[in-house]
């Protein structure tokens, strides 16, 4: 085992959650479920991170911040879908401005169920990114960018957006 | 960057987003921080980023079905909106709701306010540096999640509230975990919350931050908690909605100072508020039924209004005697409350924006829909 995939860093993205499963995936953080003792470290920005973790469906706003934050962060780099609603659009599916599920935009590696995931499927799910990670970082895959690997679905650019990067200052 | 002239020395402004991807917001809050070196000039919000349209699948989906669809309205609050909701349609269906049912609601809602205080109180802690806190509040808070997945079947999404009464009832064992719960918890906190009261370092990145005096408060429709720190009593468990009537009816939380710290106090006092209540609600609960048979479809229109943990929330609901509602919507207390927001941040240090945006305990998801 490589050793980025025994200590991935992890960086989260709340696309258009309920805040449920952000504060399931804030839990694992916390002394209960601890994900620091797996070596898996939350961080803050996408450019120090290995792993993306997306909760909530994407809408046309989010899209353009999502794909930003996944272009940011450097390869080998793996994506978890956490909940229904990144996985398919859940509940949401239906709203006039969703788009459904986060691999409507980026590719994903890992969907983890319920709404909202238990931490324990959420541990889980991470622990098996790693390990696509780990297998990324050996065969030298996963180097594409996403205009490469997915045909972007219309990304309209507002004008609100144009202005300012979108991630952390 | 720009230029401005706003004296003869030309004074250089930057503007920086804050969001919508930042360690300190769990969630997409996007803020323009137009600063002056590091004094903040002036903020403006860039909201949207949350929204899915909920209140029109509302009008796409069944009333009864409409229960789980507002309880993903926030994960955070989730049963206080699907209260909210029923206590609506039962008001226009003129249902009498079972008064044991009512003390469930209690029961549920006030555990779901202590667990999103602490949540609060946690993500502030982590805000002004203490991580160390973040980590104890929150393990404190897991007991609450625990016994919520314990009596309701679920940790965040409890869907035990329904049109015309409750789905599960608690047995004698199970209230007593309750109250065995309640008790360790506030003995945890009792060894936590000094550090967060007292301590030094905590209190100068509090005292005197992010000021709203009272009439400003009043004059930007503050509510809840924000409003209570600047010395308004407004409370709408006063009403007396389910069953806060039965149980003494309420006494708002206030402080005057108006700042972070004292935002923060209400939420430590109603911690202990909240513990009370459950503590009343099990000791008075009745016997009888959990919930009574609903018939027919929802016509009219009502407003309803409670207060959730981050203040008031108010439902419309217009139902034309179809299975669909023919409108739905909600005013949540973080809406409320950005105006009052916008108005601590100008003149406030770049440093103390984070701790001054979790002071109102944002919850864009609500915020948005
Ligand atoms: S999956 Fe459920 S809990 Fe998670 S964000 Fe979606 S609606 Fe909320």
């Amino acid at each position: 085992m490589s050793a980025i995939a025994k200590s991935p860093w992890v960086v989260h993205f709340n696309c258009s959650s309920c805040n449920g499963c952000d504060i399931e995936f804030l839990a694992c953080l916390t002394p209960f479920y601890d994900v620091e003792r797996l070596g898996i470290l939350h961080v803050g920005n996408p450019k120090h991170a290995d792993v993306l973790v997306v909760t909530g469906s994407v809408n046309h706003r989010t899209a353009r911040v999502l794909k930003n934050v996944y272009d940011m962060i450097p390869s080998p780099k793996v994506v978890v879908a956490m909940g229904v609603c990144s996985s398919s659009g859940g509940i949401f599916a239906e709203g006039y401005n969703v788009l459904g599920g986060i691999d409507k935009v980026i590719p994903v590696d890992v969907f983890v169920p319920g709404c909202p995931a238990r931490p324990e499927a959420m541990l889980d799910g991470i622990l098996k990114a790693a390990a696509i990670l780990d297998r990324k970082a050996r065969e030298g895959t996963g180097v594409a960018t996403v205009s490469a690997a997915k045909p972007v679905i219309n990304l309209v650019p507002l004008a609100a957006d144009a202005a300012p990067a979108p991630a952390a200052p | 960057m720009q230029t401005t002239a706003t004296s003869a020395f030309p004074t250089r402004n930057t503007v920086i987003p804050f969001g919508p991807q930042h360690p300190v917001l769990p969630e997409p809050l996007q803020l323009r921080l137009v600063l002056e070196d590091e004094r903040v000039v002036e903020a403006l919000p860039a909201i949207g980023y949350c929204h899915r349209g909920l209140e029109k699948i509302a009008e796409k989906k069944d009333f009864i079905q409409n229960v789980y669809l507002v309880e993903r309205i926030c994960g955070i609050c989730s049963f206080m909106h699907s209260l909210t909701y029923c206590q609506g349609i039962e008001e226009l269906m003129k249902v009498d709701v079972p008064s044991r049912a009512k003390h469930l609601r209690v029961v549920w809602a006030e555990l779901h306010r202590m667990h999103s205080h602490l949540l609060f109180l946690g993500l502030v802690s982590d805000a002004f540096g203490f991580e160390n806190l973040f980590m104890q509040l929150w393990r404190v808070r897991e007991h609450i999640l625990e016994i919520m997945e314990k009596t309701a079947g679920a940790r965040i999404m409890l869907s035990v509230c329904s049109i015309g009464g409750v789905r599960r009832d608690l047995d004698d064992g199970q209230m007593a975990e309750v109250l065995r719960v309640l008790d360790r918890v506030e003995h945890e906190l009792e060894e936590i919350l000094p550090t967060l009261m007292n301590d030094y370092s905590v209190r100068q990145r509090l005292c005197g931050v992010g000021l709203l005096s009272p009439d400003k408060a009043h004059d930007l429709g503050a509510v809840g908690p924000t409003a209570r720190a600047s010395g308004i009593p407004m409370d709408h468990r006063q009403t007396g909605y389910a069953a806060y009537g039965d149980l003494g009816g309420v006494t708002p939380v206030t402080e005057t100072a108006g700042d972070c710290y004292a935002r923060i106090m209400i939420r430590v006092r109603e911690l202990h508020q909240s513990a009370e209540f459950v503590r009343k609600a099990i000791q008075k609960i009745p016997a009888g039924p959990i919930a009574v048979p609903v018939k027919g479809n929802p016509d009219g229109e009502v407003l309803v209004r409670m207060e959730q943990p981050r203040g008031e929330l108010i439902f419309y609901i217009k139902g034309n005697g179809t299975r669909n509602l023919e409108r739905f919507r909600a005013r949540t207390p973080t809406f409320a409350n950005l105006p009052a927001l916008l108005h601590m941040l100008p003149g406030c240090q770049l440093a103390d924006v984070p701790v001054i945006i979790l002071s109102i305990d944002p919850c864009i998801s609500c915020t948005e829909r």
